[in-house]
Protein backbone atom coordinates (compact mmCIF):
# COMPACT_ATOMS: atom_id res chain seq x y z
CA UNK A 1 0.00 0.00 0.00
CA UNK A 2 1.32 3.40 -0.74
CA UNK A 3 0.11 6.42 1.72
CA UNK A 4 0.87 10.09 0.78
CA UNK A 5 1.01 12.77 3.47
CA UNK A 6 -0.36 15.99 1.66
CA UNK A 7 -0.49 19.04 3.49
CA UNK A 8 -2.32 22.21 2.60
CA UNK A 9 -3.69 25.23 2.81
CA UNK A 10 -6.29 24.08 4.43
CA UNK A 11 -5.11 20.72 6.88
CA UNK A 12 -3.25 17.62 6.48
CA UNK A 13 -5.32 14.97 3.91
CA UNK A 14 -3.85 11.14 4.02
CA UNK A 15 -4.22 9.64 0.61
CA UNK A 16 -3.99 5.34 0.55
CA UNK A 17 -3.60 2.82 -2.65
CA UNK A 18 -3.51 -0.57 -2.67
CA UNK A 19 -2.17 -0.16 -6.20
CA UNK A 20 -5.19 1.45 -7.60
CA UNK A 21 -6.96 4.46 -7.69
CA UNK A 22 -5.81 6.49 -4.55
CA UNK A 23 -8.81 7.94 -1.80
CA UNK A 24 -8.28 10.30 0.93
CA UNK A 25 -8.65 7.98 4.09
CA UNK A 26 -8.39 11.03 6.94
CA UNK A 27 -7.93 14.67 6.97
CA UNK A 28 -6.49 16.20 10.24
CA UNK A 29 -5.76 19.89 11.18
CA UNK A 30 -8.89 20.89 9.33
CA UNK A 31 -8.72 24.68 8.14
CA UNK A 32 -5.27 25.26 9.78
CA UNK A 33 -2.32 25.50 6.80
CA UNK A 34 -0.04 22.48 6.77
CA UNK A 35 3.65 23.67 5.30
CA UNK A 36 5.10 19.87 5.49
CA UNK A 37 4.18 16.39 6.96
CA UNK A 38 6.60 13.83 7.10
CA UNK A 39 6.96 10.13 8.44
CA UNK A 40 10.06 9.39 9.84
CA UNK A 41 10.76 5.26 8.63
CA UNK A 42 12.73 4.71 11.61
CA UNK A 43 10.03 4.73 14.18
CA UNK A 44 6.79 5.35 12.02
CA UNK A 45 6.19 8.48 14.03
CA UNK A 46 4.14 11.19 11.64
CA UNK A 47 4.79 14.57 11.78
CA UNK A 48 3.00 17.95 10.57
CA UNK A 49 4.43 21.29 10.55
CA UNK A 50 1.59 23.69 11.23
CA UNK A 51 1.37 27.42 10.81
CA UNK A 52 -2.09 28.71 12.25
CA UNK A 53 -2.69 32.12 10.76
CA UNK A 54 -3.31 33.00 14.49
CA UNK A 55 -1.52 31.07 16.86
CA UNK A 56 1.71 30.46 15.42
CA UNK A 57 4.01 27.89 13.98
CA UNK A 58 3.82 24.51 15.71
CA UNK A 59 5.21 21.09 15.36
CA UNK A 60 2.76 18.16 16.00
CA UNK A 61 3.42 14.58 15.72
CA UNK A 62 1.52 10.97 16.47
CA UNK A 63 2.15 7.44 16.11
CA UNK A 64 -1.15 6.64 14.89
CA UNK A 65 -3.22 8.52 12.51
CA UNK A 66 -5.97 7.45 14.33
CA UNK A 67 -4.97 9.03 17.78
CA UNK A 68 -4.64 12.00 19.08
CA UNK A 69 -1.65 14.31 17.39
CA UNK A 70 0.66 15.65 20.19
CA UNK A 71 2.66 19.31 20.41
CA UNK A 72 6.37 18.85 20.43
CA UNK A 73 7.96 21.27 22.75
CA UNK A 74 10.14 23.86 22.24
CA UNK A 75 9.49 25.23 18.98
CA UNK A 76 10.70 28.76 19.37
CA UNK A 77 13.34 31.36 19.30
CA UNK A 78 15.04 33.33 22.06
CA UNK A 79 12.80 35.46 24.29
CA UNK A 80 15.16 38.01 22.55
CA UNK A 81 14.68 37.90 19.08
CA UNK A 82 13.78 40.16 16.47
CA UNK A 83 10.54 38.79 15.60
CA UNK A 84 8.81 35.62 16.53
CA UNK A 85 8.94 32.05 15.12
CA UNK A 86 7.52 32.49 11.46
CA UNK A 87 7.04 28.68 10.06
CA UNK A 88 8.24 25.19 9.90
CA UNK A 89 9.52 24.08 6.55
CA UNK A 90 10.90 20.68 6.74
CA UNK A 91 11.52 17.61 9.02
CA UNK A 92 14.28 15.27 7.96
CA UNK A 93 15.94 12.05 10.08
CA UNK A 94 19.27 12.87 10.93
CA UNK A 95 21.83 9.78 10.97
CA UNK A 96 21.83 8.93 14.55
CA UNK A 97 18.92 6.93 16.07
CA UNK A 98 15.92 9.75 17.67
CA UNK A 99 17.84 12.23 16.16
CA UNK A 100 16.19 15.05 13.94
CA UNK A 101 16.37 18.28 12.08
CA UNK A 102 13.75 20.86 11.49
CA UNK A 103 14.35 24.06 9.01
CA UNK A 104 12.38 26.76 9.14
CA UNK A 105 12.06 30.58 8.96
CA UNK A 106 13.36 33.14 10.14
CA UNK A 107 16.07 30.66 8.47
CA UNK A 108 16.68 28.68 11.48
CA UNK A 109 17.68 25.17 12.08
CA UNK A 110 16.16 22.87 15.15
CA UNK A 111 17.15 19.68 16.31
CA UNK A 112 15.53 16.62 18.25
CA UNK A 113 17.35 13.92 20.07
CA UNK A 114 14.40 12.17 21.43
CA UNK A 115 12.65 11.33 18.14
CA UNK A 116 10.89 14.43 17.61
CA UNK A 117 9.18 15.16 21.11
CA UNK A 118 11.51 18.19 22.26
CA UNK A 119 13.31 19.86 20.13
CA UNK A 120 16.55 22.93 20.43
CA UNK A 121 17.47 25.47 19.15
CA UNK A 122 20.91 25.36 16.76
CA UNK A 123 22.07 28.08 18.26
CA UNK A 124 25.86 27.65 16.08
CA UNK A 125 23.57 28.65 13.42
CA UNK A 126 21.54 31.21 14.87
CA UNK A 127 24.20 32.89 15.83
CA UNK A 128 25.61 33.47 12.44
CA UNK A 129 27.76 37.00 12.77
CA UNK A 130 26.02 37.79 9.24
CA UNK A 131 22.53 36.99 10.06
CA UNK A 132 21.58 41.01 10.30
CA UNK A 133 22.44 41.09 6.46
CA UNK A 134 20.36 38.37 5.56
CA UNK A 135 17.16 38.76 3.36
CA UNK A 136 14.40 36.53 3.03
CA UNK A 137 12.89 34.99 -0.31
CA UNK A 138 9.23 35.76 -1.34
CA UNK A 139 8.26 33.04 1.15
CA UNK A 140 9.85 33.87 4.15
CA UNK A 141 13.59 33.41 4.95
CA UNK A 142 12.87 29.51 4.72
CA UNK A 143 15.53 26.72 5.64
CA UNK A 144 13.98 24.09 3.59
CA UNK A 145 16.66 21.61 2.80
CA UNK A 146 18.78 19.64 4.72
CA UNK A 147 20.90 16.99 3.44
CA UNK A 148 22.26 14.68 6.00
CA UNK A 149 24.94 12.45 4.81
CA UNK A 150 24.82 8.39 5.00
CA UNK A 151 27.07 7.46 7.59
CA UNK A 152 28.52 10.53 8.68
CA UNK A 153 26.17 12.59 11.25
CA UNK A 154 28.78 15.24 11.21
CA UNK A 155 28.70 16.47 7.88
CA UNK A 156 25.01 18.27 6.57
CA UNK A 157 24.13 20.46 4.15
CA UNK A 158 21.80 23.22 4.54
CA UNK A 159 19.73 25.69 2.00
CA UNK A 160 18.01 28.73 2.47
CA UNK A 161 16.02 31.57 0.86
CA UNK A 162 17.63 33.48 0.29
CA UNK A 163 21.03 32.79 2.29
CA UNK A 164 22.36 30.52 0.30
CA UNK A 165 23.94 26.41 1.42
CA UNK A 166 25.74 26.15 4.32
CA UNK A 167 27.87 23.44 5.18
CA UNK A 168 29.48 21.72 8.39
CA UNK A 169 31.17 19.10 9.17
CA UNK A 170 31.50 18.95 12.27
CA UNK A 171 27.89 17.85 13.38
CA UNK A 172 26.73 21.85 13.15
CA UNK A 173 29.32 22.97 15.92
CA UNK A 174 30.25 25.52 13.32
CA UNK A 175 29.05 26.23 9.51
CA UNK A 176 30.41 27.94 6.83
CA UNK A 177 28.66 28.72 2.89
CA UNK A 178 29.08 26.34 -0.13
CA UNK A 179 28.11 29.30 -2.95
CA UNK A 180 31.11 29.25 -5.05
CA UNK A 181 29.47 29.36 -8.54
CA UNK A 182 26.25 29.80 -8.21
CA UNK A 183 24.88 32.54 -10.67
CA UNK A 184 22.44 35.35 -8.82
CA UNK A 185 20.62 36.85 -11.92
CA UNK A 186 18.52 38.96 -10.01
CA UNK A 187 21.25 40.83 -8.86
CA UNK A 188 23.09 43.76 -10.24
CA UNK A 189 26.39 42.11 -12.39
CA UNK A 190 28.76 43.74 -10.07
CA UNK A 191 27.14 42.38 -6.89
CA UNK A 192 26.76 38.89 -8.30
CA UNK A 193 30.62 37.36 -7.29
CA UNK A 194 30.01 38.82 -3.16
CA UNK A 195 26.83 38.57 -2.17
CA UNK A 196 24.94 36.04 -0.19
CA UNK A 197 21.70 36.77 -1.27
CA UNK A 198 21.61 33.33 -2.71
CA UNK A 199 18.06 32.24 -2.98
CA UNK A 200 17.94 28.11 -3.71
CA UNK A 201 14.64 26.72 -3.86
CA UNK A 202 15.82 22.83 -3.14
CA UNK A 203 18.87 20.91 -3.12
CA UNK A 204 19.13 17.31 -2.71
CA UNK A 205 22.05 14.62 -2.13
CA UNK A 206 23.11 11.64 -4.04
CA UNK A 207 22.83 8.91 -0.96
CA UNK A 208 24.90 6.64 -2.74
CA UNK A 209 27.79 9.07 -3.90
CA UNK A 210 27.02 11.44 -1.13
CA UNK A 211 29.74 14.27 -2.35
CA UNK A 212 26.97 15.02 -5.46
CA UNK A 213 24.18 17.33 -4.60
CA UNK A 214 21.34 18.94 -6.86
CA UNK A 215 19.98 21.96 -6.75
CA UNK A 216 17.14 24.33 -8.04
CA UNK A 217 17.50 27.53 -7.95
CA UNK A 218 16.01 30.63 -8.02
CA UNK A 219 16.60 30.85 -11.98
CA UNK A 220 19.52 27.86 -12.45
CA UNK A 221 19.91 24.42 -11.89
CA UNK A 222 23.13 23.26 -10.28
CA UNK A 223 25.19 20.09 -9.47
CA UNK A 224 28.23 19.82 -6.77
CA UNK A 225 30.15 17.27 -7.04
CA UNK A 226 32.41 18.51 -4.01
CA UNK A 227 29.75 18.29 -1.19
CA UNK A 228 28.78 21.46 -1.75
CA UNK A 229 31.89 23.72 -1.96
CA UNK A 230 31.28 24.74 -5.99
CA UNK A 231 28.42 24.40 -8.16
CA UNK A 232 27.87 24.15 -11.97
CA UNK A 233 25.01 24.69 -13.78
CA UNK A 234 23.05 21.79 -15.66
CA UNK A 235 19.92 23.70 -17.10
CA UNK A 236 20.75 23.27 -20.67
CA UNK A 237 18.00 21.32 -22.20
CA UNK A 238 15.25 22.39 -19.89
CA UNK A 239 12.61 24.22 -21.21
CA UNK A 240 12.93 27.22 -17.87
CA UNK A 241 15.87 26.89 -15.24
CA UNK A 242 13.16 28.45 -12.84
CA UNK A 243 11.29 25.94 -10.35
CA UNK A 244 10.84 25.10 -6.64
CA UNK A 245 10.34 21.46 -6.17
CA UNK A 246 13.45 18.12 -6.62
CA UNK A 247 13.39 14.68 -6.10
CA UNK A 248 16.18 12.12 -6.86
CA UNK A 249 16.19 8.37 -7.47
CA UNK A 250 18.12 7.39 -4.09
CA UNK A 251 19.83 4.35 -5.99
CA UNK A 252 21.39 6.35 -8.82
CA UNK A 253 23.60 9.14 -7.88
CA UNK A 254 23.43 10.57 -11.72
CA UNK A 255 19.30 11.09 -11.46
CA UNK A 256 17.59 13.94 -10.70
CA UNK A 257 13.72 15.10 -11.48
CA UNK A 258 12.54 18.47 -11.46
CA UNK A 259 9.21 20.61 -12.79
CA UNK A 260 10.10 24.16 -14.53
CA UNK A 261 8.01 26.56 -14.21
CA UNK A 262 8.14 29.48 -16.63
CA UNK A 263 9.99 31.79 -14.87
CA UNK A 264 9.96 34.41 -11.23
CA UNK A 265 7.38 36.81 -13.05
CA UNK A 266 5.06 33.65 -13.95
CA UNK A 267 5.23 31.26 -12.11
CA UNK A 268 3.27 28.12 -13.59
CA UNK A 269 3.96 25.36 -16.33
CA UNK A 270 5.52 26.39 -19.56
CA UNK A 271 3.73 26.79 -22.32
CA UNK A 272 0.09 25.10 -20.54
CA UNK A 273 1.96 21.28 -20.10
CA UNK A 274 2.51 19.81 -17.06
CA UNK A 275 5.86 17.69 -17.40
CA UNK A 276 8.51 16.33 -14.98
CA UNK A 277 11.95 16.74 -16.55
CA UNK A 278 14.34 13.89 -15.52
CA UNK A 279 18.21 13.70 -15.58
CA UNK A 280 19.60 10.52 -15.55
CA UNK A 281 22.96 11.14 -16.26
CA UNK A 282 23.83 13.66 -14.11
CA UNK A 283 22.33 16.69 -15.97
CA UNK A 284 24.02 16.25 -19.09
CA UNK A 285 20.55 16.04 -20.59
CA UNK A 286 16.84 15.81 -19.47
CA UNK A 287 13.90 14.31 -21.02
CA UNK A 288 10.83 15.28 -20.83
CA UNK A 289 8.04 12.81 -18.58
CA UNK A 290 4.69 14.22 -19.35
CA UNK A 291 2.50 10.58 -20.36
CA UNK A 292 -0.45 10.85 -18.54
CA UNK A 293 -0.15 14.70 -17.17
CA UNK A 294 -2.46 17.55 -18.13
CA UNK A 295 -1.18 18.89 -21.37
CA UNK A 296 -3.51 21.13 -22.88
CA UNK A 297 -4.22 24.83 -21.36
CA UNK A 298 -3.03 23.51 -17.71
CA UNK A 299 -0.76 26.49 -16.15
CA UNK A 300 -0.13 24.22 -12.82
CA UNK A 301 2.18 25.65 -9.86
CA UNK A 302 4.06 23.21 -7.96
CA UNK A 303 5.54 24.21 -4.38
CA UNK A 304 9.03 23.32 -2.73
CA UNK A 305 8.20 20.77 -0.72
CA UNK A 306 5.01 18.99 -3.04
CA UNK A 307 6.96 16.53 -4.88
CA UNK A 308 8.58 13.45 -3.92
CA UNK A 309 9.80 10.29 -4.47
CA UNK A 310 8.93 6.70 -2.91
CA UNK A 311 11.98 3.71 -3.33
CA UNK A 312 14.16 3.83 -6.30
CA UNK A 313 15.01 2.24 -9.67
CA UNK A 314 12.40 1.34 -12.51
CA UNK A 315 9.48 1.43 -10.06
CA UNK A 316 10.27 4.47 -8.30
CA UNK A 317 6.85 6.25 -7.48
CA UNK A 318 6.70 9.89 -8.07
CA UNK A 319 4.66 11.89 -6.29
CA UNK A 320 3.40 16.05 -7.01
CA UNK A 321 0.83 18.05 -5.86
CA UNK A 322 -0.24 21.58 -7.29
CA UNK A 323 -1.58 24.96 -5.56
CA UNK A 324 -4.70 24.12 -8.32
CA UNK A 325 -5.69 21.08 -5.64
CA UNK A 326 -4.18 18.23 -7.96
CA UNK A 327 -1.88 15.63 -6.75
CA UNK A 328 -0.47 13.36 -9.71
CA UNK A 329 1.67 10.18 -9.17
CA UNK A 330 3.80 8.11 -11.13
CA UNK A 331 4.44 4.19 -10.47
CA UNK A 332 7.25 3.49 -13.44
CA UNK A 333 9.47 6.39 -12.55
CA UNK A 334 7.73 8.82 -14.19
CA UNK A 335 7.14 6.83 -17.64
CA UNK A 336 3.74 7.35 -17.08
CA UNK A 337 1.57 9.57 -14.99
CA UNK A 338 -1.98 9.30 -13.43
CA UNK A 339 -4.27 11.45 -11.50
CA UNK A 340 -4.11 10.72 -7.30
CA UNK A 341 -6.35 13.37 -6.27
CA UNK A 342 -7.90 16.82 -7.01
CA UNK A 343 -10.17 19.32 -5.38
CA UNK A 344 -7.72 19.45 -2.93
CA UNK A 345 -7.06 23.16 -1.16
CA UNK A 346 -3.97 24.38 -2.71
CA UNK A 347 -1.11 21.79 -1.44
CA UNK A 348 1.90 22.50 -0.23
CA UNK A 349 3.64 19.21 0.59
CA UNK A 350 3.31 15.58 -0.85
CA UNK A 351 5.28 12.79 0.96
CA UNK A 352 5.21 9.29 0.54
CA UNK A 353 5.19 6.87 3.63
CA UNK B 1 -8.85 37.85 40.31
CA UNK B 2 -9.69 38.61 36.64
CA UNK B 3 -11.52 36.11 34.60
CA UNK B 4 -10.29 34.91 31.49
CA UNK B 5 -12.33 33.76 28.76
CA UNK B 6 -11.32 31.31 26.06
CA UNK B 7 -12.45 29.51 23.04
CA UNK B 8 -11.52 26.49 21.53
CA UNK B 9 -8.81 24.88 20.97
CA UNK B 10 -7.07 27.21 23.21
CA UNK B 11 -9.90 26.15 25.62
CA UNK B 12 -9.36 22.66 24.85
CA UNK B 13 -5.71 23.44 26.29
CA UNK B 14 -6.19 24.59 29.49
CA UNK B 15 -7.89 21.69 30.38
CA UNK B 16 -11.67 21.88 28.61
CA UNK B 17 -11.92 25.26 30.40
CA UNK B 18 -14.46 27.91 28.72
CA UNK B 19 -13.55 30.55 31.58
CA UNK B 20 -10.39 30.65 34.09
CA UNK B 21 -9.84 32.98 37.14
CA UNK B 22 -6.00 34.01 36.84
CA UNK B 23 -4.23 36.79 38.43
CA UNK B 24 -2.16 40.10 37.18
CA UNK B 25 -1.62 43.17 36.83
CA UNK B 26 -1.29 43.36 33.17
CA UNK B 27 -2.85 41.50 30.01
CA UNK B 28 0.55 40.07 30.20
CA UNK B 29 0.76 39.20 34.16
CA UNK B 30 -2.59 37.60 33.54
CA UNK B 31 -1.74 35.51 29.90
CA UNK B 32 1.64 34.19 31.57
CA UNK B 33 0.03 33.48 34.48
CA UNK B 34 -2.46 31.38 31.95
CA UNK B 35 0.87 29.64 30.28
CA UNK B 36 2.05 28.48 34.23
CA UNK B 37 -1.32 26.84 34.94
CA UNK B 38 -1.62 25.32 31.81
CA UNK B 39 1.30 24.96 30.15
CA UNK B 40 0.07 23.28 26.96
CA UNK B 41 -1.23 27.12 26.58
CA UNK B 42 2.46 28.16 25.87
CA UNK B 43 3.29 29.87 22.61
CA UNK B 44 -0.31 30.34 21.32
CA UNK B 45 -1.45 33.29 22.67
CA UNK B 46 1.96 35.21 23.46
CA UNK B 47 4.66 34.56 21.35
CA UNK B 48 8.38 33.14 22.64
CA UNK B 49 8.90 37.33 22.97
CA UNK B 50 6.04 37.72 25.13
CA UNK B 51 4.05 39.71 22.62
CA UNK B 52 0.34 38.95 22.07
CA UNK B 53 0.81 36.92 18.37
CA UNK B 54 -0.36 39.31 15.48
CA UNK B 55 -3.76 37.81 14.76
CA UNK B 56 -5.17 37.25 18.41
CA UNK B 57 -7.14 39.91 20.11
CA UNK B 58 -7.24 40.01 23.64
CA UNK B 59 -10.26 42.42 24.86
CA UNK B 60 -10.10 43.94 28.29
CA UNK B 61 -13.60 43.68 29.18
CA UNK B 62 -15.19 45.57 25.37
CA UNK B 63 -11.53 47.37 24.72
CA UNK B 64 -8.87 46.28 22.81
CA UNK B 65 -5.46 45.05 25.54
CA UNK B 66 -2.12 45.04 24.69
CA UNK B 67 0.45 43.59 26.85
CA UNK B 68 0.66 46.28 29.17
CA UNK B 69 -2.88 47.23 29.46
CA UNK B 70 -3.99 47.35 33.54
CA UNK B 71 -6.02 44.71 34.50
CA UNK B 72 -8.34 44.89 38.50
CA UNK B 73 -9.60 41.26 39.91
CA UNK B 74 -13.01 42.84 38.19
CA UNK B 75 -12.02 42.69 34.64
CA UNK B 76 -12.93 40.29 31.85
CA UNK B 77 -10.61 38.84 29.37
CA UNK B 78 -11.64 37.81 26.18
CA UNK B 79 -9.03 36.02 23.57
CA UNK B 80 -10.60 35.98 20.48
CA UNK B 81 -8.84 35.27 16.94
CA UNK B 82 -8.35 38.51 14.78
CA UNK B 83 -10.95 39.14 11.88
CA UNK B 84 -8.57 37.76 9.12
CA UNK B 85 -6.94 35.13 6.91
CA UNK B 86 -8.23 33.36 3.71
Amino acid sequence: MTELLVGTKKGLFVLESDGEAFAITSRHFAGEPVEFATRDARTGRTFACVTSAFYGPKIFYTDDLAAEWQQASGIELPEDAEKPLERLWTIVPAEADDHLYAGGAPGILFESHDGGASWELNTAFWEQPTRPEWSPGAGGMCMHSIATWPGDPSRVALAISAVGVWLTDDGGQTWRHGNKNLYPRYMPEEARADTIDLCVHNMHRAPKRPERLFMQFHGGVYRSDDAGETWASIADGLPSDFGFPMVIDPDDPDSAYVIPLVADLDRTTPEGKVRVYETRDAGASWTARGEGLPSEDAYLTILRQAFCGDGAGTSMGLYFGATSGDVFGSRDAGKTWFTAATNLPPVHSVRAT
Amino acid sequence: MAVVRLRAPLSELAGGKRELELAGSTVSEVLKALEREHPDTRGWILDERGAIREHINVFVNKEYGREDTSVTPSDRLHVIPAISGG
